[in-house]
């Protein structure tokens, strides 16, 4: 049900046109228009999908991968991090597939602008394409450029607030990211392995000061309503065959009791999660005057 | 290509917006965060003529602040008319230690097995320190003294000395920081020294609250908080001094945010950062100016109330400059003792009650999204009372420390198709220390941070 509505959600932005088709049946686009946001709008095979108004957090989970994105967890404190707020320039390093940097546009709008660079030529033009679908190019910059080879260009020299690094070799971008920095403006720099950071953070530290380094996860949580039986009700078989089968929780408890118990409300965390994403290694620019 | 042209555009509006004052250098009147010791301790103070702080048993002038640059380091030296604090290069800060990391190969058959903890190894006594100090030698002097009259000095490893050095210094020497107050610094300071004001909240919970609740330029922002106005301030930081940020309460006193007064928030932003009743917020537009009426007896009760909600006192008539930024004990244990002769620079107070006419625009359009963050209330409670408050599709971001009034207010928004795309999760965080042969994560960590329930609010469904 959820990605069906969330896969969507782009459609609303550009393409309302003829229709879509899924396995949920056909959608007609027209049908759309004039829907308030939040909607649920049905195929004429009765499947049904939410139309929702776009946020970078849905963008996320939509976005095609070109490459390895940043979730939720590592946005949000990359963000509340590199202390962006409205009217920051920031500059960004590889583009990817922009999970990020739509993040980064929101937070920076309506007068700061992100300058983003892959060295990947149709990543990058994918990424402005998307950008202009999303209504964020008037925010953002994609420019095709090798940073750990030739740096950022030096018109951006003192001007950016923040720096945002997911290189390979983040290190041998960090001489250039110190030229672009204003004074007491911060880096972070991404990087999935630990030897990466170890080398970022040496040559972070000529001059850098603040060099702090984190992980980020997120753990999610189950919640059900669950029948829990008093231990006097439930004997040795229907025990044994609740493991096994899904039954009716109590109701035909084997002695045919029958369940004097409300269903409680029962939280645990999933099974499985994301067990890592990156280092956040933080930095600050030496303040040397 | 028009880069620099946005560029220049955009940093000539920056100075406007900032009536030339560079938002990366102090200045009279401003809020800081001081950073004593490399966060051994951590102190909000506003930089006046008379302002002082507290350093060791001494108080230190905080007027050579003003002026300098955020990020700029100063150590305590004895002067003559007592300490003062000197700028010094921030790089003379950790770089000792790297260089002993590296030679640290050399140093591996050193060892602690001579170590006799008898107290005697140093031969300098406290008396002949005091004649040193009072002779205006500087800490810096006095902490090569003390290595050189050490006996066991020598007998350290590299690692050790370094420590030893840092521990002196830190002693007789102490360096302080100079921070810009920012949602994140703010959030980690209070965390570190007093979380219960703040709910508990963690910084990578804050920051998950203000994306979940996609906080951005020109959105009109609904929050519970009660965290101080820790919350309040973090969102009003990512509206810039554009849209708004409306702080609801039920019943007639709107809940402190003296937080808002350590971030340094120009009067545009103070500006929007608005409170308003629930009552007020639900009832019809006809009724909207009826309800403006009851505004200085609202504001009357505030005052009564608030010295018995929090021990803070929220006095109207004081503009930010009064603030005592200190209503803590632990975090702001001196209050800067301002000698209160300087004109109030501010004229907007942050927190005034929203007007009839942007109430109106909310009850037009519902607000962009909401966050809670009341530890001590019931979600749900407050969830089906705001919702309908919302615009569709609006996301919202729950705070709280237990998951069980989540779990239940989860429940309820499923039964009641008020929202999708719910769930609960738990933010983690781990710090590693990152030294060459030496990395490996804090000892110490924080091990929970809070849970946070999401979701996105739904229109809903009409059959036609």
């Amino acid at each position: 049900m959820l990605f069906i509505e969330q896969s969507k959600k782009l459609s609303f932005k550009k393409c309302i046109s003829d229709g879509d088709l899924n396995r949920f049946g056909a959608f007609k686009h027209v049908d759309w228009i004039g829907k308030p946001f939040g909607s649920k709008v049905f195929s004429h095979k009765g499947g049904f999908i939410y139309l929702l108004a776009p946020t970078p957090e849905l963008w996320t989970l939509v976005l095609s991968h070109r490459t390895q994105i940043l979730y939720i967890a590592d946005i949000s404190f990359v963000v509340m991090y590199l202390e962006i707020v409205p009217g920051c320039v920031v500059l960004e390093s590889g583009t990817g597939s922009g999970s990020l940097t739509t993040s980064l546009a929101r937070a920076v709008a309506p007068s700061g602008h992100v300058y983003t660079f892959d060295f990947h030529e149709q990543r990058a033009a994918s990424a402005r394409e998307d950008f202009e679908k999303t209504g964020l190019n008037n925010l953002i910059t994609v420019g095709v450029r090798d940073i750990q080879g030739e740096g950022f260009p030096e018109e951006f020299s003192g001007k950016a607030d923040s720096v945002f690094l997911d290189l390979p070799q983040p290190w041998l971008a960090i001489s250039s990211v110190a030229k672009m920095l204003k004074q007491d403006g911060i880096i972070c720099s991404f990087s999935p392995c630990i030897e990466q950071v170890q080398h970022s953070c040496e040559t972070l530290r000529s001059c850098f000061t603040d060099i702090r380094t984190f992980e980020v996860l997120l753990r999610a949580f189950e919640v059900r309503e669950k029948k829990l039986e008093s231990w006097e009700n439930v004997d040795g078989c229907s025990v044994g065959s609740a493991s096994r089968k899904r039954r009716q929780p109590s109701a035909e408890g084997c002695n045919g009791v029958e369940s004097s118990v409300a269903p409680s409300v029962v939280v645990r965390p999933a099974s499985e999660a994301r067990g890592h994403t990156g280092y956040l290694t933080f930095a600050r620019l030496q303040c040397l005057t | 290509m028009s880069i620099n042209k946005h560029i220049e555009q955009q940093s000539k509006s920056n100075q406007e917006n900032n009536n030339a004052q560079n938002p990366r250098v102090t200045w009279e009147g401003c809020s800081v965060l001081l950073d004593i010791n490399d966060g051994d301790r951590l102190a909000f103070a506003r930089l006046t003529i008379g302002s002082a702080l507290k350093i060791g048993n001494k108080q230190c002038p905080l007027q050579s602040l003003i002026g300098c640059a955020f990020g700029s380091l100063f150590q305590v030296e004895n002067g003559k008319e007592g300490p003062f604090l000197s700028r010094i290069p921030s790089n003379s800060e950790g770089n000792d230690l790297q260089d002993q990391g590296d030679s640290q190969t050399v140093d591996v058959s050193k060892d602690n097995r001579a170590l006799v903890d008898n107290n005697m190894a140093q031969s300098l006594t406290e008396v002949e320190i005091e004649e040193l100090k009072r002779q205006g030698v500087s800490g810096s002097e006095i902490v090569g003294a003390l290595i050189a009259n050490s006996a066991t000095f020598d007998k350290k490893t590299s690692f050790s000395q370094e420590k030893y050095r840092l521990k002196k210094q830190k002693k007789y020497a102490p360096r302080v920081l100079l921070r810009r107050p920012f949602a994140r610094s703010i959030c980690e300071t209070y965390f570190k020294k007093n979380p219960e004001k703040i709910g508990w909240l963690r910084i990578d919970s804050l920051s998950l609250l203000l994306s979940m609740a996609n906080v951005t330029a020109n959105s009109d922002v609904l929050v519970v908080d009660l965290l101080g106005g820790m919350l309040t301030g973090a969102v009003a930081e990512r509206l810039g001094g554009t849209g708004s940020v409306c702080n609801t309460h039920h019943g007639v006193s709107p809940y402190p945010i003296d937080i808002v007064r350590i971030f340094n928030f120009t009067d545009e932003i103070c500006k929007r950062i608005v409170h308003a009743s629930l009552s007020d917020l639900s009832v019809s537009g006809e009724h909207s100016v009826e309800s403006n009426q009851p505004e200085d007896l609202c504001n009357a009760t505030k005052q009564s109330n608030e010295d018995v909600v929090c021990d803070t006192s929220n006095d109207h008539s004081n503009s930010m400059e009064e603030i005592r930024i200190t209503p803590e004990d632990e975090v702001l244990p001196e209050k800067p003792t301002s000698q209160d002769k300087q004109q109030p620079r501010k004229a907007v107070q942050a927190g005034q009650k929203a007007t009839s006419e942007i109430m109106n625009l909310w009850r037009e359009n519902g607000f962009s999204s909401l966050i809670v963050a009341a530890p001590n209330l019931d979600a749900w409670s407050i969830v089906k009372e705001l919702l309908p408050l919302l615009s569709f599709s609006a996301p919202f971001a729950i705070y709280h420390q237990h998951s069980e009034p989540l779990a239940a207010c989860m429940r309820n928004l499923q039964h009641e198709k008020m929202a999708i795309g719910l769930q609960i999760i738990e933010p983690y965080m781990r710090e590693y220390q990152v030294l060459p042969s030496r990395t490996h994560p804090h000892m110490q960590m924080s091990a929970f941070g809070g849970y946070i329930l999401s979701g996105i609010k739904i229109c809903p469904f009409e059959k036609n």
